[in-house]
């Protein structure tokens, strides 16, 4: 007898829904989790990939070293659309749905933040890689591990360079939310303690465009010195509205998530003579602490052929996944606790420099945080160069 | 001083933006009677285009511009007949909920075709700027705003001097009637909605390349169209305009004397004062209901 059409659809239908089954088991066996959660869309898109990018280079090259505890290294990347509640979201459904036993994230600060009450919720660590608010790891929440430097350690890294710049008088035009304020007040202590003037302190929507408001008003206030701190895209925004407004002052950028070579490709001209605070050089080869490794980092990114501009912040996923790892293998299983207590005697060489925590915020409660190099450049001529 | 012209000087050319953006959305709703959300989607569609053509066509870039526009024609000519025309005698609400999905639908793929990521858009313009004493601008907001005015006024002859102009303005006070009259109402849909859309899309071809081009940039633009249209009355061509620079004004010199942070704020305070005092807008005119 022949089989009916139907009845060898529906053979066909489940011998493919055991393979998918058989397959997902499997998966589930062979590898560790870990939830990655960054903005793909929204204001800091273009951070939040080159980011994703760095992580998903530093887990093939794991993987390929033979993973982590013996198993593949697998990354689950949700985007968090530059949005707080997405944030939250994304996070609850990597630990809930996913299980995770750890988390990487969440690039903005405001992101961060929003996230930190569900880590002390489930009791699941977190490695932020770039936010740079102080509030981060010193608010007691035991599940933060933080890589990227905070505001203030940025500004007393800066502090010799004021001198040597000669400022007398800065402004300052930052992102209205926890990353441009954070900074703003860090800076602006820092520059009162060597008594340099402070002139106009404005904010901007991190989604805003039109900036000729707040540039009319800094250049009315006068002065030698303009410190932005937003990310890239805004970045360019703010260098050509300076331009077509004439704003001669010297220009400063902190944050670290400037992608100098993004700002040359879109903002022109109007980049040259700018000045930026960022965490990687990847022009200069041998003034990073561990040249081999952001060799290693800077030519697996390079074969992909992701655009170079973006290197200064997919850094950050690399050494965040890196960092990660030497955790999950510390601690010997997947289990978010034994990878929290493991965090505290991780040593990893990256592409920043060597990573270690140390205690920040009130005791009993500390969050981890690293002590990161920072490098100031300036663009001339449509190159950077070191400063 | 210097800095109060400065600023005035900046509203003047992000008025005409606004304007564009505003008269679009107007047109659409005071003819169509629809909340037509796509507008911010067909303002980023230019964008999109204005950085194909240029960018990676490598066209003229006035050809370009010319190109965009027509597109964000044809655009809202092809979603008036896929969407609306079938919608039409359904309640606001129905149209309005379609409304939503396209704009939702259309910004997720652009996400999808563009990624996330800015893109920017080069000028045949000169780097530096116009200098007048101690004021500077652009001149690709100069040229901005020239275009920007040419299409207003543009746009006022057609609906006040033309006789597809005077249809749309019957079916504006009364289709039913203007239908009997032998005006052929599905039409006058079609090309108010194209128009409207060419006119958004003409707005983002012209910004896209002073400001960076994202997926979501559209929100922000489609949110400050709303704003417009109900400060200058519904329909209202002339109230959309000056509504348009009256919201720049605002948003600059509230920017600039009383704090940045609340730029966006501003505009929308100042809306719901006015609203508070008269509640059809600035420039409304008396209309039948019904």
């Amino acid at each position: 007898m022949q089989p009916s059409f139907k009845s060898v659809i529906a053979a066909a239908g489940l011998a493919l829904l055991a393979s998918a089954a058989s397959v997902s088991a499997a998966r589930a066996q062979d590898s560790v989790k870990v939830g990655v959660s960054e903005p793909l869309t929204g204001a800091f898109a273009a951070s939040g990939n080159y980011v994703v990018q760095g992580a998903q280079l530093a887990a093939e090259a794991i993987n390929k070293d033979g993973g982590v505890l013996g198993k593949k290294l697998e990354l689950i990347i949700e985007d968090n659309k530059s949005n707080p509640t997405e944030a939250v979201d994304t996070a609850e459904r990597l630990i809930v749905k996913d299980k995770v036993p750890v988390l990487m994230g969440a690039w903005s600060s405001t992101l961060t933040l929003a996230v930190m009450p569900k880590l002390e919720e489930y009791k699941i660590p977190m490695l932020v890689e770039t936010s740079s608010s102080g509030k981060i790891t010193t608010s007691g929440n035991p599940y933060i591990f933080r890589i990227s430097p905070t505001s203030e350690m940025e500004a007393t890294a800066f502090a010799p360079l004021a001198k040597s710049l000669g400022i007398k008088k800065a402004n300052f035009l930052v992102t209205n939310n926890d990353f441009g304020k954070g900074s703003m007040q860090e800076f602006t202590k820092m520059l009162k303690g060597q008594s340099i003037d402070i002139g106009a302190q404005e904010t901007m929507e991190p989604d805003a465009t039109d900036l000729s408001a707040q540039l009319a008003k800094i250049k009315a206030a006068g002065g030698d010195t303009l410190f932005v701190t937003t990310d890239v895209a805004q970045l360019t925004l703010v260098l050509k509205q300076a331009k077509d407004q004439q704003i001669t002052m010297r220009i400063i950028t902190t944050g670290g998530s400037v992608a100098p070579d993004q700002l040359i490709e879109q903002a022109g001209d109007a980049a040259n003579g700018s000045y930026h605070l960022v965490f990687f050089t990847p022009w200069f080869p041998d003034a990073v602490k561990n040249p081999d490794v952001a060799q290693k980092f800077t030519s697996a990114w390079k074969d992909k052929k992701y655009n170079t501009g973006g290197l200064t912040e997919g850094f950050r996923g690399w050494d965040g996944i890196y960092t990660i790892a030497a955790a999950i293998n510390g601690a010997g299983k997947a289990e978010p606790e034994a990878i929290r207590e493991a965090f505290w005697k991780v040593k990893v060489k990256g592409v920043n420099g060597d990573i270690a925590f140390i205690k920040q915020g009130p005791a009993g409660k500390e969050s981890g945080q690293n002590v990161p190099s920072v490098y100031l450049v300036k663009i001339e001529g449509g190159k950077v160069v070191k400063q | 001083m210097d800095q109060l012209l400065q600023h005035c000087l900046n509203a003047l050319v992000l008025g005409g933006t606004y304007a564009l953006l505003g008269i679009g959305l107007t047109l659409i709703f005071g003819i169509m009677r629809v909340v037509n959300f796509t507008h911010g989607e067909l303002y980023s569609f230019g964008a999109y285009m204005m950085y194909m053509f240029v960018m990676l066509l490598h066209l003229d870039f006035f050809l370009s511009l010319l190109l965009a526009m027509l597109l964000g024609i044809a655009l809202g000519a092809a979603i008036e007949f896929l969407l609306l025309r079938k919608l039409r005698g359904a309640d606001i609400d129905t149209t309005m909920l379609v409304m939503i999905g396209a704009w939702i639908a259309m910004q997720n793929l652009e996400q999808l075709l563009w990624s996330g990521v800015a893109k920017s858009i080069r000028t045949p313009f000169p780097s530096s700027p116009l200098v007048i004493g101690a004021l500077s601008v652009s001149w690709n907001r100069l040229f901005v705003l020239a275009v920007a005015l040419g299409l207003i006024m543009s746009t006022y002859a057609l609906v006040n001097r033309t006789r597809l102009g005077r249809a749309m303005r019957a079916t504006f006070q009364d289709p039913d009637t203007a239908a009997l009259m032998g005006v052929d109402i599905g039409t006058i849909y079609m090309s108010t909605f194209a128009l409207g859309s060419g006119l958004a899309a003409a707005a983002g071809a012209l910004l896209g390349p002073i400001f960076v081009v994202t997926p979501t940039m559209g929100d922000l633009a489609s949110l400050k169209a709303f704003a417009i249209v109900i400060l200058g009355g519904l329909g209202n061509i002339v109230g959309a305009t000056i509504g348009g620079f009256i919201l720049a004004f605002i948003e600059e010199l509230g920017a600039g004397y009383i704090s940045s942070g609340y730029r966006d704020a501003m505009g929308f305070l100042l809306i719901i004062a006015i609203l508070l005092v008269r509640p059809t807008g600035l420039f409304s005119r008396k209309e039948r209901i019904g």
